[in-house]
């Protein structure tokens, strides 16, 4: 709040695609999200929605939140619909029809229209290297359908379809990581990125957009109906998730990954987790253990980042990097 | 000049596209198919067809990619048969919702299990409501031209409907046939540059795919089945011009010495044309038969099937795929269906046969029409009869 004089005027010059309306639940961080990074992009857009919160929220006919032109189809299509968008500009562009010049496509799903049922079609578009963005507005489970897990809900938290009990903790398995299989393409930018750190979001969805072939942000999303917190919690729960190292902003540039923001201490999680419902039954036992992951899966990245900086380093001292000249 | 060549059909329909001018060609290989796509991925790696070849990762993408090409205006084609279809099920019914002339051809195939990777129609039922406008063709002069027509019919600004082309896997698809090949500056002619009119395009927002509460669900569907039906007429009027153009005149149930004739066989796909020498066979012996085929399965003719069949006592319906547990074939049930409530009609036969690739001979298709003149008169217990079945 006490930053709200520098923040605002940075948020509101920019206009508004993702227009006021829609029907999402009170205090929904993925429409935060969605807004601010199409406020990243300009209007020489076509989006492509798969289905799950999002779309349900911004669309009924007669109405609909956008002001860019939007396709919803299917599911888990929504990677290869994009393909064929760009596809088809090219070759109309290449033949000479009065087409708009250099339309950027950005296709957006959920974590279970990206990382479950649409990983093929997406793995497909970003291997073929098509000019796209693509988003994924990660809340950690199935929420359009009422809060189901998916392959991106972390180890523990319970959902309708991890629920805890006598033989369950919960989510059995560890949170896929998307953004690591998206950077396996070898794609020119991957990034993560959260709603808590606003400009942040902007930069990277603005940088993904700037660079030709694709681009893949992972951005997460607090959604308090699904996660069972205050609605007044959700930007404070996307800046613990970063600040406890669960969810680590970072980028990957041509394969060099870069942190994007120095944590010289993470915070503990049990910071993060016990303000959520989903997380109640968590014995110190669990946390621990999550608090021992966390940290591993952490100095990993770290260590990729450094490595890639020395080698940036090395590369420039030898002027390797000017070969091409 | 028009010119004649031997080629397989599967290149002449690769062909008629290159002439169509396709923008965007998105495609995941299927044997039958294979041959249609390996000759477009050619055609446009040696520029002789300038398009977008987009190698998807399944048939799934396969469609939903030829939807997003579509939906920005590129005239957009495919291919599958089979499996492929079944992958693509889905997403088939988008584009004829959304109203997206995308154009593909279907290379009948069987559909697992157990594995086949021959002919049948099963796959082409499976797809039957998936409101794309379907036409089926029996050899491959009929492939190469109802490609150029289907691009023309579904891109008439008074349909903006999808269209299948099915024809026969491997009976047709890897067979060598004479066919014309017709002039370029005709094609152009006859199907002129493509505007779609209301594209994805930022100049001029629009929203595609928006969900829709029961209140608009049925008028948005009952809207999609007018213009389906609709549609018929443009078909009609583009095989028309095609005829004048092309001098090859096309109609939604062609006919075979079957003006007066009491019994009528119906076939669909490229069997007919066996049927058709079984036909000439039991005529010369002095029988008084003749046959229908099916070219237009989807919107199905039903005034033109029932003035085909006007005259007839017995008509006996050749389907090659099962609906289990069921009537049989698909087509003999629609067939009866299109035909129970007139007040003179023929007692219909429903006959299955031609699974997974196996041939219907010349001698089958006699045996098939003798049975079934006699099934139709003495009666049978069985819903439907199987042709040649051991065990
Ligand atoms: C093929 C198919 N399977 C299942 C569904 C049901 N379904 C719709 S949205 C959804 C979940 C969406 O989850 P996610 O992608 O994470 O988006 P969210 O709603 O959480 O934003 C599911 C399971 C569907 N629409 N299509
Ligand atoms: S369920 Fe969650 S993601 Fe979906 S609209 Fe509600 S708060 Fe947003
Ligand atoms: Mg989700």
């Amino acid at each position: 709040m006490e930053k709200y004089a520098v923040y605002v005027p940075r948020l509101i010059k920019r206009k508004e695609k993702f227009a006021p309306g829609h029907r999402a639940c009170i205090g929904c961080g993925e429409a935060l999200a969605v807004r601010l990074a199409f406020k990243a992009l300009d209007n020489n857009i076509v989006v492509a929605n798969a289905t799950g919160c999002m779309e349900i929220v911004a669309s009924q006919i007669p109405y609909t939140t956008w002001h860019v032109p939007w396709i919803h189809t299917l599911f888990e299509n929504t990677a290869a619909v994009a393909s064929g968008i760009e596809a088809g500009y090219k070759a109309m562009k290449r033949k000479g029809v009065q087409v708009p010049d250099n339309v950027k496509v950005i296709a957006m799903a959920g974590d279970g229209g990206t990382s479950d049922i649409g990983l093929q079609a997406l793995s497909g578009a970003l291997e073929r290297g098509h000019d796209f963005v693509y988003l994924c507005f990660d809340n950690e489970a199935y929420m359009n359908t009422g809060v189901q897990r998916s392959s991106a809900t972390p180890y523990g938290a319970v959902t309708t379809t991890s629920p805890a009990g006598k033989n369950s903790i919960g989510q059995f398995s560890w949170k896929k990581n998307m953004p690591e299989i998206a950077a396996a393409h070898n794609i020119p930018y991957v990034a993560t990125a959260c709603h808590s750190y606003p400009f942040d979001l902007m930069d990277k969805v603005a940088k993904a957009a700037s660079i030709p072939g694709p681009a893949y942000v992972h951005i997460l999303s607090v959604c308090p109906t699904g996660w069972r917190s205050p609605t007044d919690t959700v930007v404070k729960l996307g800046r613990l998730a970063v600040e406890t190292g669960i969810f680590p902003l970072y980028e990957v540039e041509n394969g060099q990954y870069k942190m994007s923001i120095e944590l010289p201490k993470l915070k503990p999680v049990k910071d993060y987790l016990k303000q959520q419902g989903r997380f109640r039954h968590l014995s110190d036992d669990i946390i621990a253990k999550i608090q021992e992951r966390v940290e591993i899966e952490y100095q990993k990245l770290v260590e990729k980042a450094e490595n890639g900086s020395k080698r940036a380093k090395r590369k420039s001292k030898t002027g390797a990097a000017k070969i091409s000249t | 000049m028009t010119t004649r060549v031997g080629i397989e059909v599967s290149i002449a329909l690769a062909d008629a596209v290159k002439m169509a001018n396709a923008d965007v060609i998105a495609a995941y290989p299927i044997t039958p198919q294979t041959h249609i796509v390996e000759h477009l991925a050619e055609l446009v790696a040696n520029g002789e067809l300038d398009a977008e070849y987009i190698p998807v990762e399944s048939e799934h993408s396969a469609m939903s990619a030829c939807v997003g090409s579509a939906s920005v205006g590129a005239r957009t084609f495919t291919a599958t048969a089979g499996q492929g279809l079944e992958l693509m099920h889905e997403v088939l019914y988008i584009p004829s919702a959304m109203r997206l002339p995308i154009v593909m051809a279907v290379a009948n195939r069987a559909l697992s299990s157990p594995l086949s990777v021959w002919g049948d129609h099963s796959d082409m039922m499976a797809v039957r409501d998936t409101g794309w406008i379907q036409i089926v063709v029996e050899n491959g002069q009929q492939a190469m031209d109802n490609i150029l027509c289907a691009f023309r019919i579904a891109e008439d600004k008074r349909v903006l409907l999808p269209v299948m082309v099915h024809l026969d896997g491997f009976n047709l698809t890897h067979v060598v046939e004479p066919i014309v090949f017709p002039e370029q500056s005709d094609v152009d002619k006859f199907l002129p540059a493509y505007n779609y009119p209301l594209p994805l395009n930022p100049d001029r927002p629009v929203a595609m795919g928006d969900f829709a509460p029961p209140v608009i669900f049925t008028e948005a569907k009952w809207a999609q089945e007018v213009v389906l039906r609709d549609s018929k007429d443009i078909i009609l009027e583009c095989w028309n011009e095609f005829g004048k153009t092309f001098g090859r005149q096309y109609f939604p149930v062609e006919r075979y010495h079957s003006d007066g004739a009491k019994v009528l066989l119906l076939t669909v796909g490229s069997f007919g044309e066996t049927a058709m020498v079984a036909i000439d066979k039991m005529r010369a012996e002095g029988n008084d038969v003749g046959q229908i085929r099916l070219r237009l399965w989807r919107p199905f003719p039903f005034e033109e099937l029932r003035q085909a069949v006007k005259d007839a006592d017995i008509l006996i319906v050749l389907d090659r795929a099962i609906s289990f547990g069921g009537p049989g074939g698909v087509v003999a049930s629609e067939v009866k269906a299109a035909l129970y409530n007139l007040d003179k009609k023929p007692r219909i036969v429903s006959y299955v046969a031609g699974l997974g690739g196996r041939d219907i001979t010349v001698a089958a298709f006699e045996a098939i029409i003798k049975n079934g003149i006699e099934i139709a008169r003495t009666g049978s217990e069985n819903e439907y009869e199987i042709y040649g079945v051991r065990g």
